[in-house]
């Protein structure tokens, strides 16, 4: 029943039964990235989510069936930009687990460090970034200055920051620079220190931990049959790690512990990634270690069907040319075969399904974005929860607009 | 309970005692074990790998359709089903025929599969029988084409300035424009 003189306030009982729809996005501070969702509020509170993606969609599998295989590479930038080589490093594996190509352990190793740096890079952006949505703005800039130096190491390494295009089907585009061993080495030296710092801010944090737990939570069983892979499966208590479970590039030679959470929440997903950058620090450090033992200055295999030869010699070597001609003209020999290989992303798992029939360029490549997959549980994850929640929920999951929409 | 560890003749001996004789094309690609199977029975043997109390078939890790223009049956829908419990991947094949081809869903059986069939229902098409929401997902909702199937070129046929001959291949005779 309206009341009388003012027919839009209604009368005590009436109230608690309007709700609100109020849509937030497709571009909003609080949303790290290009998502929209429609929200059906009752007070506070979401009463159902709807989400739309493809705002950036920008046709990667259709590219990549009319690109030879060394292009599709940048293409794989562009998914998770966050941890660009992981992604770079799964692309040139699936290539070469199709091609039958053997790494020498050094290239492996110097793959190791390059997707460990990738990987903290990756959790000290979601994790720092989770900090600013529940008002803690500190963490985040000691943080980003340690992920400015893991930059400064792929520019030495590739020349590029975000989108890296590191590596190539084989190994690596070139030896690593003597600076970029200093600058990793400095890196191991000064960052435990400042990350020791960033935890003693938040894991103890009354504040954030009544921000944190019990938000967004979501079980073991209900993450499985999401599809949920990476640190968001891990928090919910399941030790599912491909680096364990399919190693590849040698991850069986390393020695490190799968953190997992208990209850799934918010919090749960934060300590998982903190406690993975320091078991990445220690992978560095054992890679180093066995780097030491190899011998120096090798730094891709011996395939010259597939890797470009230097330079100097396409110049002055009938076969170099030859090579380099192929292999620019995407002409090199891929056998017939279909073949999924996934790695351990920044935020799950990344994988490949290839197709190939003897062509210059896949048949058919899907690309199984881990992002994509489990951000459909995110209606389930937040209904009944506090906006406010919604927004640090949507933080902690780690969903990367590039890779959600491909 | 003792630890097995599953082999592939294992798992394809259980489906075969419980669903007969229907797989075929068994192949081992890249040591994960392939069979193609048809499309009336493929939600039934998701849903008996899922609850199956060995072979735990938790997660289906991923979804995505091929297209064949060449062959009969044009479409080809792959489920990878994953077994945590015991490390061990699986993979369906499904072949289509029709336009648009249909199969029924499998959201019934693994969440995951919502998104995953809008998206290949978004570029290829293919009609999931009783989805709950098949509707386009990262494509915008007027397009009127399926721009993965292997007619439609990956840039604008109207163009042109350039011509496929100049690049010593001949035009595919299956392009179609796009207006």
């Amino acid at each position: 029943m309206s009341n009388p003189t003012h027919k839009h306030i209604k009368l005590e009982g009436e109230l608690e039964k309007e709700t609100n729809t109020i849509n937030i996005g497709p571009t909003h501070p609080a949303t790290h990235g290009v998502f929209q969702n429609i929200m059906e509020m009752d007070g506070e509170r979401i009463l159902s989510a709807d989400t739309t993606v493809g705002y950036i969609h920008r046709a990667f599998e259709k590219i990549a069936e009319h690109r030879p295989y060394y292009q599709i590479t940048p293409l794989t930038d562009r998914l998770n930009y966050c941890s660009a080589p992981i992604n770079n490093m799964g692309w040139h594996t699936t290539v070469e687990k199709l091609a039958g190509i053997k790494l020498p352990k050094r290239v492996e190793y110097l793959r190791v460090i390059i997707m460990e740096l990738a990987r903290i890079a990756d959790h000290l952006v979601c994790n720092s970034v989770l900090g600013v949505d529940t008002g803690a703005f500190t963490g985040f800039l000691y943080v980003f200055q340690e992920r400015e130096k893991i930059y400064e190491i792929w520019e030495d390494i590739c020349g590029s920051r975000l989108t890296t295009n590191i590596g190539r089907v084989g190994g690596f585009e070139r030896e690593w620079p003597n600076s970029s061993f200093e600058k990793l080495d400095k890196f191991l030296a000064g960052f435990p220190k400042v990350f020791k710092e960033f935890e003693n801010l938040f894991n103890r944090n009354r504040i954030f931990i009544e921000r944190t737990a019990g938000v967004g939570s979501i079980s073991a069983d209900r993450a499985l049959n999401y599809g949920f892979t990476g640190p968001n499966l891990r928090a919910t208590g399941v030790d599912y790690d491909i680096r364990a479970m399919y190693p590849y590039s040698s991850y069986e030679e390393f020695d490190f512990k799968v953190p997992v959470g208990k209850r799934g929440d918010t919090y749960d997903r934060f300590l998982v990634r903190n406690e993975e950058v320091w078991q990445s620090i220690s992978i560095i450090k054992q890679a180093l270690e066995k780097i030491a033992k190899e011998p120096a200055g090798v730094f891709h295999a011996d395939v010259p069907e597939y890797y470009l030869p230097p330079k100097e010699e396409v110049y002055h070597n009938m076969e170099a040319l030859i090579y380099h001609f192929k292999i620019v003209m995407g002409e090199v020999p891929i056998p017939k075969g279909e073949v999924y290989h996934s790695v351990e992303g920044g935020n799950g798992e990344l994988g490949f399904y290839l197709i190939s029939d003897g062509g210059r360029c896949p048949y058919r490549l899907h690309f199984r974005r881990p992002c994509f997959i489990y951000y459909q549980a995110f209606e389930e994850m937040v209904k009944g929860e506090l906006l406010s929640d919604a927004i640090v929920t949507l933080s902690s999951m780690n969903i990367i607009a590039g890779e959600l929409d491909g | 309970m003792e630890k097995i560890t599953l082999t592939k003749e294992m798992v394809l001996q259980t489906l075969q005692n419980n669903f007969g004789n229907i797989f075929s094309n068994i192949e081992e690609p890249y040591g994960i074990l392939t069979a193609t199977v048809t499309k009336d029975k493929i939600i039934d043997i998701l849903a008996f790998l899922n609850k199956h109390e060995i072979l735990q078939f938790q997660m289906l890790t991923d979804l995505c359709a091929v297209h064949f223009p060449e062959r009969d049956k044009k479409f080809q829908i792959v489920y990878h089903v994953h077994s945590l419990s015991n490390n061990f991947r699986l993979r369906l094949k499904v072949d289509l025929d029709g336009d648009p081809p249909k199969i029924p869903t499998a959201t019934i059986v693994y969440a995951t599969a919502n998104w995953m069939e809008r998206e290949t229902y978004d570029f290829y098409g293919v009609i999931f029988e009783g989805h709950p929401n098949l509707k386009r997902i990262l494509n915008i909702d007027d397009m009127v084409i399926f721009p993965m199937r292997k007619e439609y070129p990956l840039e604008d046929n109207t163009r042109t300035d350039k011509d496929d001959r100049m690049f010593g291949r001949e035009p595919n005779p299956l392009f179609k424009p796009l207006i």
